[in-house]
């Protein structure tokens, strides 16, 4: 008896809290998203997503959000290969570099980037006064996808870092004494090896950038509008949440691909350590 | 050669992330009430901060949810992970991917999902003439929520580590269950239970999007008050606020980090 009562009492508290505000909530959605005003049955909110306007925002926020994941993925691998050949001591400093900035509140960051961006920003004023041609990104899906790339660089950075930093070098210097060259040695050893954090960093940022409704709000203008912005405004402004229940639907079945996709390469649980 | 490209490629990455962070410092002193014009440095906005009642308050209430918020959901993590590791591997498995759910998904749908559930359990209790009230409460149910499957991460690693045996060897030389897991098992774990409070905190600190759809009118935390303000403008005692809580940040990660080795692990995890 007193061995049932620990455990529950033990178990009990994270069990209730994930049905009632994880599992539970996600059945709501998809309630609202399956049913009217009146709670009679209806697949119109689904396909509420089929207008020109939101599927125009759909396709967009796929687009940009898988450019950001692959400049991001670009970015970032060669800086982590830079980031695992430095010196022990000065990794974890380098390392702590890279997560420094998140500590300065998000959405100024990304706020900061509409003055850089500006006509007559911090940007073109640099380029006008080395007399270069001045760009003209803000209010474009391009100062979106930078500012998806700035916001999320670190979320793919970290988790290739780990991975990378975890490989044995005996391993690799094995590779080298059995008479394979660098770029040898790289591709079939240290890129595979680095598979599961390079995975983890690829969905750690699709997910945020597919869903975003920030960065679009703030580097788009008005002018521009993902996925994100048209569930948000179903919320907050029309107050529709049938409709907005029923995009959120369709938005979820990206992320169940995406976490597909994720859950087939990365068995090992204790793997998961390396997401963040 | 190779030495200089990378030091030239750190150095980029190195601006790319750290530019908008001085734009943010500088305006911060800029002495005009718009961003768009440079007026002067000053230091008037770090003094006026303080008077305006509208910022302190949401100052006030982003603290204590992202105080409150990781002190639950390490507790409710650390209880979680007992739990999870007496569990047979199969089961383990189901219930981590559950909880992992808030973790993975879009923080938008997590959002909405809270939100729809407070309503949903609002118009039920209407009926005996009790209301829930957006604001305090349901953002801290939704920061402790997005918060767990990162405390249970990085405590459960710990507990694995640890051996049952000492522990054991406490009860037999002894020691009551309290004071064996207090004396035995909690130093072990310390640096993830440590870890994931300030993940949690630093998490909750930032959160925008969850506040967002779980906040009512009325509340607000510096993320939301941001947001709203956008549009006409933000006040510059924001810039200055938020200058400062960065820089307060810095210094306690200096003075904490005295014992680099154990400290950078955990941060580079985080």
């Amino acid at each position: 008896m007193n061995k049932t009562l620990r455990k529950l009492l033990l178990g009990g508290p994270y069990m209730v809290w994930i049905a009632a505000f994880i599992i539970i909530p996600l059945f709501t959605v998809v309630y609202y998203g399956l049913t009217d005003k009146t709670g009679a049955f209806t697949v119109s909110n689904i396909t509420a997503m089929g207008t020109p306007e939101r599927l125009k925002a759909l396709i967009l926020s796929l687009i940009l959000s898988l450019i950001a994941t692959a400049i991001c993925l670009i970015m970032s691998y060669p800086l982590a290969l830079i980031l695992t050949k430095m010196k022990t001591g000065a990794t974890g400093f380098i390392v702590t570099i890279f997560i420094i900035p998140m500590w300065m509140n998000s959405l100024l960051r990304i706020l900061a980037w509409q003055t850089l961006l500006e006509r007559n920003g911090v940007i073109n004023q640099i380029l006008g006064a080395l007399h270069l041609p001045k760009q003209y990104m803000i209010n474009t899906p391009y100062a979106i996808a930078l500012g998806m790339i700035y916001d999320f660089l670190p979320f793919m950075l970290l988790p290739i870092y780990n991975s990378l930093e975890r490989i044995d070098p005996n391993v690799v210097n094995a590779a080298y004494d059995l008479g394979a060259n660098r770029f040898q040695t790289f591709w079939k050893v240290i890129f595979p090896l680095s598979l599961p954090g390079v995975i983890s960093g690829i969905t750690m940022v699709f997910v945020p950038a597919l869903t975003t409704f920030v960065i679009s709000d703030f580097l788009g203008g008005s002018k521009v509008l993902l996925i994100g912005n048209v569930i948000e405004q179903q919320f907050t402004q029309v107050g529709n949440w049938n409709v907005g229940s029923g995009l959120s639907l369709v938005l979820m079945v990206f992320i169940l691909i995406s976490m597909a996709v994720m859950q087939h390469y990365d068995k090992d649980i204790g793997e998961r350590t390396t997401i963040l | 050669m190779k030495k200089v490209l990378s030091r030239i490629y750190l150095a980029f990455i190195f601006i790319l992330l750290y530019a908008p962070i001085a734009v943010l410092i500088i305006f911060s002193f800029n002495n005009s009430r718009t961003r768009a014009k440079w007026g002067g440095w000053t230091f008037h906005w770090y003094i006026s901060m303080f008077q305006d009642g509208a910022i302190m308050s949401a100052l006030y209430n982003t603290l204590i949810i992202a105080l409150l918020s990781a002190l639950i959901s390490t507790l409710l993590g650390l209880l979680a992970s007992f739990s999870l590791i007496a569990m047979k591997h199969k089961k383990r498995t189901v219930i981590m991917s559950l909880l992992d759910i808030p973790m993975l998904n879009a923080e938008i749908v997590t959002g909405i999902s809270l939100m729809l559930i407070f309503i949903a359990v609002g118009q039920f209790l209407s009926k005996w003439g009790y209301t829930i009230e957006f604001g305090f409460g349901t953002v801290l149910i939704g920061h402790i929520t997005f918060n767990l499957p990162y405390t249970v991460l990085l405590i459960l690693p710990k507990l694995r580590q640890l051996n049952v045996s000492t522990y054991e060897a406490a009860l037999d030389l002894g020691a009551s269950r309290f004071l064996a897991f207090r004396k035995v098992i909690l130093p072990d774990i310390m640096s993830g239970v440590l870890a994931g409070f300030m993940l949690a905190f630093t998490m909750s600190l930032d959160d925008f999007v969850i506040t967002h759809f779980t906040k009512g009118p009325g509340f607000d935390t510096l993320s939301t008050k941001i947001y709203t303000e956008v549009r006409k403008g933000i006040k510059p005692e924001m810039y200055a606020l938020s200058t400062l809580l960065f820089v307060s940040i810095l210094v306690l990660l200096l003075i904490f980090g005295r014992g680099r080795g154990k400290k950078t692990t955990a941060v580079s995890q985080v």
